[in-house]
């Protein structure tokens, strides 16, 4: 398989600064996961491929990321207003998924206010939502108290927690609390000892047939190590999960979907529901970053991940939806 | 030890701040200037600390300024001071009294490091 189709951007560097709000009709979506058999497909964006169902012994569920409500700058005005719309598509969907996961940045600034608008927003769904945070949801003065006040509750340590959902295995872990400062390291983002002593035994008793998905916002691996995107102690968690058949790590933060197979473990990295960022090492920073509509549709707008269970090791087949 | 003057303030809040600064130093009204009504300043842009190391007498207060479209924090390395995210063109103010050397980095993108370095004026180390 070729590295283009393993490892691509959506084409960040070919963007520029126009199209601010027809981008705002893509940027509001989600990603439609399908588990069949265990085996987790994604059926594509949502309003790209509403029509997917899933077989009979399996089910669908729904990846949001990176809504940053509260965020009100040039590339996307109206964040909050981006996500109510990619949950009014979520509602439309003519198969309901059977829950929704938000894999973290929930808020911008981790404002109360952000998070009731938030909340708000998300009561519009039909389904249960798990979330988790990503950095933004933990920027409040007091490390985190606002997230972990209102969906800490019934979790693990500092806001972790799994859910069985038809035989697949959901682990969330929250990577953003102990970041290594980059007085002399990369950066990148930590999920600790007492997390990952947790996940060990949390995973010991269970069948390697059992699939497992794993939520986490930062990237699993390390996608640009110079923006900080990866997870220094991850290779410990995958360590873990190395004896199961079929594990799915699901992921947030870049704002963008890059993907990578390493024998059983599936990694994926989510779209926004606010704003795009560029691809890894084409601008100076990462951060929000405008669009233009009319490369948009093609660049990003129609594309959609099969992913389909070959012998060994798992295959990975990216089809362009709607070309 | 860290009092936190003013946290999350805007472009106006800057003025108070300033107005603040000055009240509260003991030689208000004398002509020296004193440290305290001379805040320092560290600019938030590019995903930058600038200046990266910055050296103040006891008593200075440092401010920061977000101009990314970003937002970042302040944290010192140990906790000893923090702010809460700071949006665009806000700002965190922290007064230093005690010398010595504070690391500090931003929580949402801990590549991001400075430095406030406190001794007194005219200490040759």
């Amino acid at each position: 398989m070729a590295d283009r189709d393993e490892n691509e951007a959506f084409g960040g560097a070919r963007m520029n600064r126009r199209g601010v709000l027809k981008c705002m009709s893509w940027a509001g979506t989600g990603v439609l996961w399908s588990l069949s058999g265990g085996v987790p497909r994604s059926l594509g964006l949502v309003g790209e491929a509403i029509a997917a169902e899933p077989k009979a012994n399996g089910f669908t569920f729904l990846q949001i990321s990176d809504s940053h409500v509260g965020f009100d700058k040039p590339a996307n005005p109206n964040a909050l207003g981006t996500f109510q719309e990619a949950i009014a598509k979520i509602n439309a969907m003519p198969t309901q998924p059977a829950f929704v996961v938000h894999t973290g940045d929930i808020t911008h600034l981790s404002k109360d206010k952000e998070f009731d608008d938030a909340d708000q927003a998300m009561k519009a769904l039909k389904q249960k939502v798990y979330v988790i945070p990503g950095e933004h949801d933990v920027a409040d003065a007091d490390n985190g108290k606002a997230y972990l006040d209102r969906y800490g509750k019934g979790t693990q340590g500092k806001g972790w927690y799994t859910f069985d959902v038809g035989g697949v295995h959901f682990i969330a872990l929250i990577n953003v609390f102990n970041f290594e400062p980059g007085f002399k390291s990369a950066g990148l983002a930590k999920l600790g000892d007492e997390q990952l002593e947790w996940m060990e035994k949390d995973l010991a008793g269970r069948s390697t047939s059992t699939p497992i998905v794993v939520l986490a916002h930062l990237p699993l691996w390390t996608i640009y190590q110079d923006w900080g995107w990866g997870t220094e102690d991850a290779p410990r968690a995958l360590g873990y999960l190395k004896r199961f058949g079929s594990v799915t790590v699901l992921n947030g933060h870049i704002h963008q979907i890059q993907q990578k197979v390493e024998g059983n473990v599936s990694f994926y990295t989510a779209r926004s529901t606010a704003f795009p960022q560029p691809a890894p090492g084409s601008a100076p920073a990462p951060g929000p970053m405008k669009v233009p509509a009319e490369q948009l549709h093609s660049v990003l707008g129609v594309r959609t991940v099969n992913y389909v269970r070959g012998k060994s090791p798992l295959a990975v087949i990216e089809t362009p939806l709607g070309a | 030890m860290f009092p936190t003057r003013a946290a999350l303030l805007g472009a106006a809040g800057v003025i108070a701040l300033l107005f603040a600064g000055t009240a509260q130093s003991p030689s208000a009204g004398e002509t020296t200037v004193p440290a305290a009504a001379n805040p320092a300043a560290v600019k938030i842009d590019n995903f930058n600390f600038t200046p990266p190391m910055l050296v103040v007498a006891p008593g200075t207060t440092v401010t920061w300024i977000n101009a990314d479209d970003s937002p970042h924090t302040v944290r010192e390395k140990d906790g000893k001071f923090k702010s809460a995210a700071l949006d665009t063109d806000d700002t965190f103010s922290q007064t230093f009294t005690a010398p010595g050397e504070y690391e500090y980095f931003c929580t949402i993108h801990p590549r991001m490091v400075g430095k406030v370095v406190v001794k007194p004026a005219g200490s040759s180390s």
